[in-house]
């Protein structure tokens, strides 16, 4: 039928602890996932709900893409019965410690063994490493443009046109397929996954591979291949004066501290 | 890596008016290569732009590389990231410095990835030590720290980038004070590559700049508002405290969330750093997340009722006690003694 675009989507989702639970950390810089209960990344969602709506409006097929330990599964589990087709997890214990050059070098060493794309969506930042590097340097790995605070997009013919914000307003650019889009959290409302998702998913089975299913060398990953090193990990220390405003009633505590901003030149007045 | 010196700032600019956080990352990257004892060097790149690289050399850089071409009028990535690659290489700096601004954020991961090497995202700090390799035993010496926030707790990371070249780093804006004017005697170099290779396949259709910016971060004095001010009527209170002193309220996530103020009033990780003379927080508990967005504060008081809140040991003034009171009567000595400021 005329018009109607048969696209394949890529969609990288990265699974993250919970937030609001404790992370440890450890030795060697790394984090300790192992405790904590583990979940998609907040904006991933909105990323793979703005697919699935270009699924519905185009029908495309949707591919998810992961890296983490072998409990990404479920990350990628839930994905499925959110609506996507197919799922890869590249897991490989030689994959631990990768920064964001490494991590990047092996999700493109994994897009390209997919083959045929018209578009990849991310999230902006993980709610753990947060850098929000992983997708510009994977587009620059696979030689694609890309767009970056994205709020608002859509396609026309092999075109994107995308809203990303900037500080102080926005920038709309259009963009030539195959493009990726790093996708902001107010971009959508992620739907819930339903039972019949559920249902039809069990059937679908998340592919892992290992980075020799991907091609990728062992030198590039991992602590090894990773540029940045964390060094040390220590409390922040504040180095403040924490001294204690005294008074018996409310009137006396205000009235020693406003003597003490005073004092400190940081409020001018009769004190 | 050998061969590798000096310290890059890539400028950034609206219509050739440097931005800022440009500045404070200049006056950053000023101390950092006095450390090293190199010279500091700022990348401009745009349309018009030329007459704008003196305000660099005003604010300390020995060196400003200009590329000023029509071709350069509208950011593109790919464009900036291909002609930003370039300069890096023909010159090979130790240390190149990004705002993490939209821009910075979208830009520093293509060039990082273009010369294969780390980038360290949203600094709060930086500084020059010595690395040593636990698995060698080599040293590394003056190598660039980097330092950011990690989650799950009160602690900060310092990442290294030891054995790549250059080491790279997005900063958050507003965490360095802003420099003073040192009048450096700066050498402009245009840099005039043989042909500016242009994004084709992007095409910027608009560009809108037009918003304001926010008052936060401008103002000496922020009160801040946590949960713990149960909503939006207290709110009022606050703001009235803000009001009789000049300033403006600022907020934790969760009462953006809570949708009892403009997303735009959050400070902390997520949101906006200021540096006022006062901060005044009432109702927070004084996570790292919300903290690390008022480290560059003179003063902070902090106003709970809570004696164990974590707020209290980042705190120069410590208020124990139920904010509903407090507040209000420091509204009103204020508005009695302090007078206009
Ligand atoms: C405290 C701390 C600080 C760090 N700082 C740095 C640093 O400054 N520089 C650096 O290079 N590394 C850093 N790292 C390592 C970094 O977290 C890892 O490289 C991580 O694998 C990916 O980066 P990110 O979490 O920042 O992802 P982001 O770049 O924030 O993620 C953006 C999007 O990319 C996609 N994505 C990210 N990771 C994956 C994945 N594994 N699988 C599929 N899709 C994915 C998702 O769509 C995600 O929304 C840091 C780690 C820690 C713990
Ligand atoms: C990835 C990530 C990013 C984040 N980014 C940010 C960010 O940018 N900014 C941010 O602020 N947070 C951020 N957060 C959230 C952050 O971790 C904290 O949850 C948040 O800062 C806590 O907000 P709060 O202090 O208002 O609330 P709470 O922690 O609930 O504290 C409320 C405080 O009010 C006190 N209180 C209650 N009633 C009274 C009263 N009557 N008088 C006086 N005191 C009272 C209580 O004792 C308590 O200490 C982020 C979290 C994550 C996971």
């Amino acid at each position: 039928m005329k018009g109607v675009i048969n696209m394949h989507i890529i969609v990288l989702i990265k699974q993250v602890p919970d937030s609001r639970e404790y992370v440890r950390i450890r030795e060697d810089g790394t984090l300790d996932r192992e405790r904590v209960r583990a979940v998609i990344n907040d904006c991933d969602k909105n990323a793979l709900e703005a697919a699935l709506q270009l699924k519905e409006k185009f029908g495309s097929k949707i591919t998810v893409v992961s890296m983490g330990p072998p409990k990404a599964e479920d990350a990628l589990k839930e994905a499925l019965a959110m609506g996507a087709d197919e799922a890869i997890l590249i897991s490989d214990r030689r994959l631990r410690g990768s920064d964001t050059l490494a991590t990047s070098y092996v999700l493109y060493k994994a897009i390209e063994r997919l083959g045929h794309y018209d578009l990849i969506i991310c999230g902006i930042e993980s709610s753990d490493g947060g850098t929000a590097q992983v997708g510009p340097e994977l587009a620059e790995f696979l030689g694609i443009p890309q767009a970056t605070f994205v709020d608002e997009f859509k396609v026309i013919g092999g075109y994107v046109e995308a809203k990303r914000l900037v500080e102080g307003g926005y920038e709309k650019l259009r963009i030539k397929m195959p493009v990726l889009l790093t996708i902001m959290k107010n971009a959508n409302n992620p739907r819930v996954t339903t039972f019949s998702g559920i249902l039809k998913a069990v059937k679908k089975q998340v592919v892992t591979w290992t980075i020799d299913d991907v091609g990728a060398e062992e030198k590039k990953v991992g602590l090894a291949g990773s540029p940045t090193k964390i060094m040390k990990v220590e409390k922040l220390s504040f180095q403040r004066k924490r001294l204690m405003i005294e008074g018996e009633t409310a009137d006396e505590v205000v009235d020693n501290l406003l003597k003490r901003l005073v004092e400190d030149g940081v409020i001018r007045g009769g004190y | 890596m050998t061969g590798y010196s000096g310290v890059w700032v890539y400028a950034e600019h609206r219509n050739g008016v440097i931005s800022k956080n440009t500045l404070e990352i200049l006056g950053k990257g000023r101390e950092l290569a006095d450390k090293l004892c190199v010279e500091l060097s700022a990348v401009l790149f745009g349309c018009n732009v030329s007459s704008s690289a003196n305000v660099l050399t005003i604010y300390g850089a020995d060196k400003v590389y200009v590329t000023d071409d029509e071709k350069l009028r509208n950011y593109k990535t790919r464009t900036y990231a291909r002609l930003m690659t370039e300069l890096i290489l023909k010159h090979k700096p130790e240390i190149v410095l990004f705002t993490a601004s939209t821009t910075g954020r979208d830009l520093a991961p293509r060039v990082a990835a273009r010369l294969r090497t780390g980038l360290t995202a949203n600094c709060i700090d930086l500084d020059i030590g010595d690395f040593e390799d636990k698995e060698t035993g080599r040293r590394y010496e003056k190598i660039l720290y980097q330092i950011v926030p990690a989650f799950g707790g009160n602690v900060v990371a310092t990442i290294v980038t030891p054995f790549n070249r250059p080491q790279m780093a997005t900063v958050r804006p507003g965490v360095f004070p802003p420099p003073e004017k040192i009048f450096r005697k700066g050498e402009i170099v245009l840099f005039k590559p043989e042909a500016i290779d242009v994004d084709e396949e992007v095409e910027v259709l608009e560009v809108n700049r037009s918003q304001e910016e926010s008052s936060l971060e401008n103002a000496k004095i922020v009160v801040g508002g946590g949960l713990g001010v149960g909503g939006p009527e207290g709110f009022k209170l606050l703001k009235e405290l803000a009001d009789s002193l000049g300033g403006c309220v600022g907020v934790t996530r969760p009462v953006t969330d809570a949708g009892w103020m403009p997303y735009d009033s959050m400070i902390g990780e997520s949101g906006r750093t200021i540096r006022p003379d006062l901060y005044i927080a009432c109702g927070i508990s004084g996570a790292l997340h919300h903290m690390i967005g008022v480290r560059g504060s003179r003063k902070i008081v902090a106003i709970n009722n809570d004696p164990k809140a974590p707020i209290f040991e980042a705190a120069d003034y410590i208020v124990i006690g139920d904010l509903f009171q407090i507040v209000p009567k420091l509204t009103e000595k204020v508005k009695k003694y302090v007078g206009a400021l």
